[in-house]
C-alpha cells in the first residue's frame, strides 16, 4: 500500500472512531432518560389510583395521597402563570419594540441575562427576605406562587423577544402605513403573529416551575398538610373568595422530596408515584411546546 | 392643519386621545421592564441586609477560615469552607461528566450526524434537562447509589460521587444545546478549506470548528457550571446532609445549597442567627456564581471571533 493511501485510510478510521464515540455519548444520554423513567415506573406505578390522587398525605404509607400536593401545584401556577405572563410579555415588548438605544436599556438587558443564571435556591432566599417577612405574605399561596413567577421571567421575556423579532418588518412598516400608532401595530398585528412562539415559551416556563421544589422549601412550604385552601368559588354571594391566595400549601416536588426522605420502601413507592405524575406533567408540557413550534414552522411562512 | 374643511375637530380630539394611551401604555411597558432591575436590587439587598446582621455575630475571617460548620451546637462555629468544599467536589464530579459528553455529543450532531438524526435527537435530550430535579435525586439515591455500591465496596448510601454523576447527565444538554448553536454558527467556507486541505471531519472539527466557536462554547460550560453550583434537591437528597470537609467524592458531604434546604425544611424563628446564616450561605452562592459568570464574559470577550 503506499503512503498516501494509508494516510487517507487511517483519517477515515479516525473519523469512524469519533462518530461511534458521538453515538455512544448520546445514547449515554437517553439510556440514562429511559433508566430513569423505568426505574419510577418499576417502583411506582403500582401505587397509582384514584384513592393516591384523592387521599391527603397520612402516616400510613399504603393509606396516603397527593390531593393537598396536586391542588397546590395547580393553585401556585395559576397565581405563577397571571403574574409572569403580562409582566413578562410587556416586559420582552418593551425590550424589542419600543426601548431607545440607551445605557438603561443595555442595563435591563444585561440585567434579564443575569437573571437567568441565578440558581434558583437564591430566588427562594430573595422571596423569604422580601414576600415573607418585608411584605408580610407569610409562606402563602401567593407567595410561592410570586417566587415562581420570578423565576420563569426570564424565560418568558426571552421567548417573547425572539418571537417578535421573528415577525417581519413588512408587517410593521404596512400597519404604520394605514396610521396606526405603536401600540395599534403592538397589539393588533405583532403579539397576534408572535402568539405561539410567546406560548411556547411561557409552557416551557410553566414546566419548569411545576418541578422547582428548592425556592418553595426555602420560603417555608409545608411538607405535610391534610387540609385544601379555601375554595375561590363560594355558594354565598360574592360567589368569589381569594382567601386561598393567603393560606399555606404544598406542592408535588415537596410532597415526592417529603416521602423520599423517609426510610421505608413502602413511602418511597409513593415518591415514585408522584415522581411519575409530575413527570408526565412536564413531558406533557414539553410536548404540546414541541408540537406548537413545529406547527408555526410549517404554517406560517412569510 | 386645524382650518382644512375636513379635519373635524372630533377627529383631532380622537388623535390626541390616542397619543396620550399610547404613551401611558409606552410607560406601563417599560416599568414592566424594569421589574426584572427590581429582582436583582431584591435579591442582592437581601442577601445583604441579612448577611450584614449575620456578620455582625460572626466575623468574617472565621467565616472564611474556620474549617467547622456546627451551627446547630451549643458552641456553634460557621465557617463555611466544609459547605464550599461539598459544592466545590459535587460539581467537580458533574462537570467530569458533562463537559466531556457535552462537548462530543454537539460535536457529533453539529458536524457527523445527518440533519434529520439531529433534529430527532436534540429535542429528545433536552428532555434530560426537563424532568424535575427532585426526580434526579430519586434516581441518584435509589438507583445509581445501590448500582455504584457493587462497584465500590464500602461506597455509604449518600455519596458526593452518585449526586455527582446523575447532576452531570441533567447538564449535559445545557452543554450541548449552546455549543451545538455556536458550532452550526461556523460559515462552512471555514470548513471546506479545511477539507479542501485534506483534513478530515475530525480535524477539522478539534482544529478549526471547535476553535472557532470557542466563544460561544464558554458560555456553555460557564452556564453548565453555574447550574451545578446551584443545583440543590440532588445534592439534598443523594449527597447527605452533614457538613464535611473532604476533597474525596466517595464520602457524603454537604453543599452549601443543601445546607440552605435543611435549615429551611426546620423551623428557624425569623432574626435568629440560624435563619441569619442561611443568607449568608446564599451570598456565597451568589458570589461564586457571579465569579465564573464574570470569567466566562472575560473569556467570551477574549476568544470571540467575527466573520
Amino acid at each position: 500500500m503506499d503512503p498516501v493511501q494509508r494516510v487517507v485510510l487511517r483519517r477515515r478510521r479516525q473519523d469512524l472512531a469519533f462518530k461511534v464515540l458521538g453515538i455512544g455519548c448520546t445514547l449515554i444520554g437517553l439510556v440514562t432518560l429511559a433508566l430513569l423513567l423505568a426505574d419510577l415506573a418499576f417502583d411506582g406505578l403500582a401505587r397509582i389510583n384514584w384513592q393516591f390522587v384523592t387521599s391527603f398525605p397520612s402516616r400510613a404509607a399504603a393509606r396516603a395521597g397527593v390531593l393537598s400536593a396536586w391542588v397546590g401545584t395547580l393553585l401556585v401556577m395559576l397565581v405563577t402563570a397571571l403574574v409572569a405572563v403580562p409582566l413578562g410579555v410587556a416586559a420582552g415588548v418593551y425590550l424589542e419594540e419600543y426601548a431607545p438605544k440607551n445605557r438603561i436599556t443595555t442595563i435591563i438587558e444585561i440585567n434579564i441575562a443575569n437573571l437567568a443564571g441565578v440558581p434558583s435556591i437564591i430566588y427562594g432566599l430573595m422571596a423569604l427576605g422580601l414576600f415573607v417577612y418585608a411584605l408580610g405574605l407569610g409562606p402563602s399561596v401567593v407567595a410561592g406562587g410570586l417566587t415562581l413567577a420570578v423565576l420563569i421571567l426570564p424565560i418568558v421575556i426571552v421567548a417573547t423577544r425572539e418571537s417578535l423579532r421573528a415577525v417581519p418588518p413588512s408587517i410593521r412598516e404596512a400597519a404604520y402605513a394605514m396610521g396606526a400608532t405603536k401600540w395599534q401595530v403592538t397589539w393588533h398585528h405583532l403579539l397576534p403573529c408572535a402568539s405561539a412562539g410567546i406560548a411556547t415559551g411561557v409552557i416551557i416556563g410553566l414546566s419548569r416551575a411545576i418541578g422547582e421544589t428548592a425556592p418553595l422549601i426555602t420560603i417555608g412550604a409545608l411538607t405535610f398538610i391534610a387540609f385544601l385552601p379555601p375554595s375561590p368559588l363560594q355558594a354565598q354571594p360574592p360567589y368569589l373568595s381569594f382567601d386561598w391566595l393567603k393560606s399555606p400549601f404544598m406542592v408535588l416536588p415537596i410532597q415526592m422530596f417529603n416521602w423520599l426522605s423517609r426510610p421505608t420502601r413502602d413511602f418511597h413507592a409513593n415518591a415514585a408515584a408522584t415522581g411519575i405524575i409530575l413527570v408526565a406533567i412536564t413531558l406533557a408540557l414539553n410536548s404540546v411546546a414541541v408540537a406548537i413550534r413545529y406547527r408555526m414552522r410549517k404554517r406560517v411562512k412569510w | 392643519m386645524d382650518d382644512l374643511a375636513w379635519h373635524s375637530t372630533g377627529a383631532m380630539a380622537r388623535r390626541r386621545l390616542r397619543a396620550w394611551i399610547d404613551r401611558g401604555i409606552a410607560t406601563l411597558l417599560f416599568l414592566a421592564a424594569s421589574s426584572s432591575v427590581l429582582i436583582t436590587a431584591g435579591i442582592v439587598g437581601i442577601l445583604l441586609v441579612e448577611s450584614a446582621r449575620f456578620f455582625a455575630h460572626v466575623s468574617l475571617g472565621d467565616f472564611l477560615t474556620d474549617t467547622l460548620w456546627t451551627p446547630g451546637f451549643a458552641n456553634a462555629r460557621y465557617g463555611i469552607l466544609p459547605l464550599v468544599a461539598g459544592t466545590l467536589v459535587t460539581t467537580g464530579v458533574a462537570l467530569l461528566v458533562a463537559l466531556p459528553i457535552g462537548t462530543i455529543v454537539a460535536i457529533y450532531l453539529s458536524e457527523f450526524a445527518p440533519p434529520r438524526l439531529r433534529e430527532g435527537v436534540k429535542p429528545l435530550l433536552e428532555l434530560l434537562s426537563a424532568v424535575p430535579t427532585v426526580v434526579y435525586g430519586y434516581f441518584a439515591l435509589l438507583f445509581v447509589t445501590p448500582l455504584l455500591q457493587r462497584v465500590v465496596p464500602g461506597l455509604p448510601s449518600f455519596s458526593m460521587l452518585s449526586a455527582g454523576l446523575v447532576m452531570g447527565i441533567m447538564i449535559v444538554p445545557y452543554v450541548t444545546s449552546l455549543s451545538e448553536d455556536a458550532m452550526r454558527a461556523v460559515p462552512m467556507i471555514l470548513r471546506e478549506g479545511s477539507f479542501a486541505l485534506g483534513a478530515n471531519r475530525v480535524v477539522t472539527s478539534f482544529r478549526v470548528v471547535y476553535p472557532a466557536a470557542l466563544s460561544g462554547i464558554a458560555s456553555a460550560y460557564i452556564l453548565g457550571i453555574s447550574r451545578a453550583i446551584g443545583e440543590t434537591m440532588i445534592v439534598a437528597i443523594a449527597a447527605g446532609m452533614q457538613p464535611n470537609l473532604t476533597f474525596n467524592p466517595l464520602e457524603p458531604a454537604e453543599t452549601v445549597t443543601a445546607y440552605i434546604v435543611k435549615v429551611s425544611l426546620g423551623d428557624l424563628p425569623h432574626g435568629t442567627i440560624g435563619y441569619q446564616s442561611i443568607f449568608a450561605a446564599g451570598l456565597t452562592l451568589f458570589l461564586m456564581t457571579l465569579g465564573f459568570n464574570i470569567v466566562g464574559y472575560w473569556l467570551r470577550k477574549r476568544f470571540r471571533e467575527a466573520y
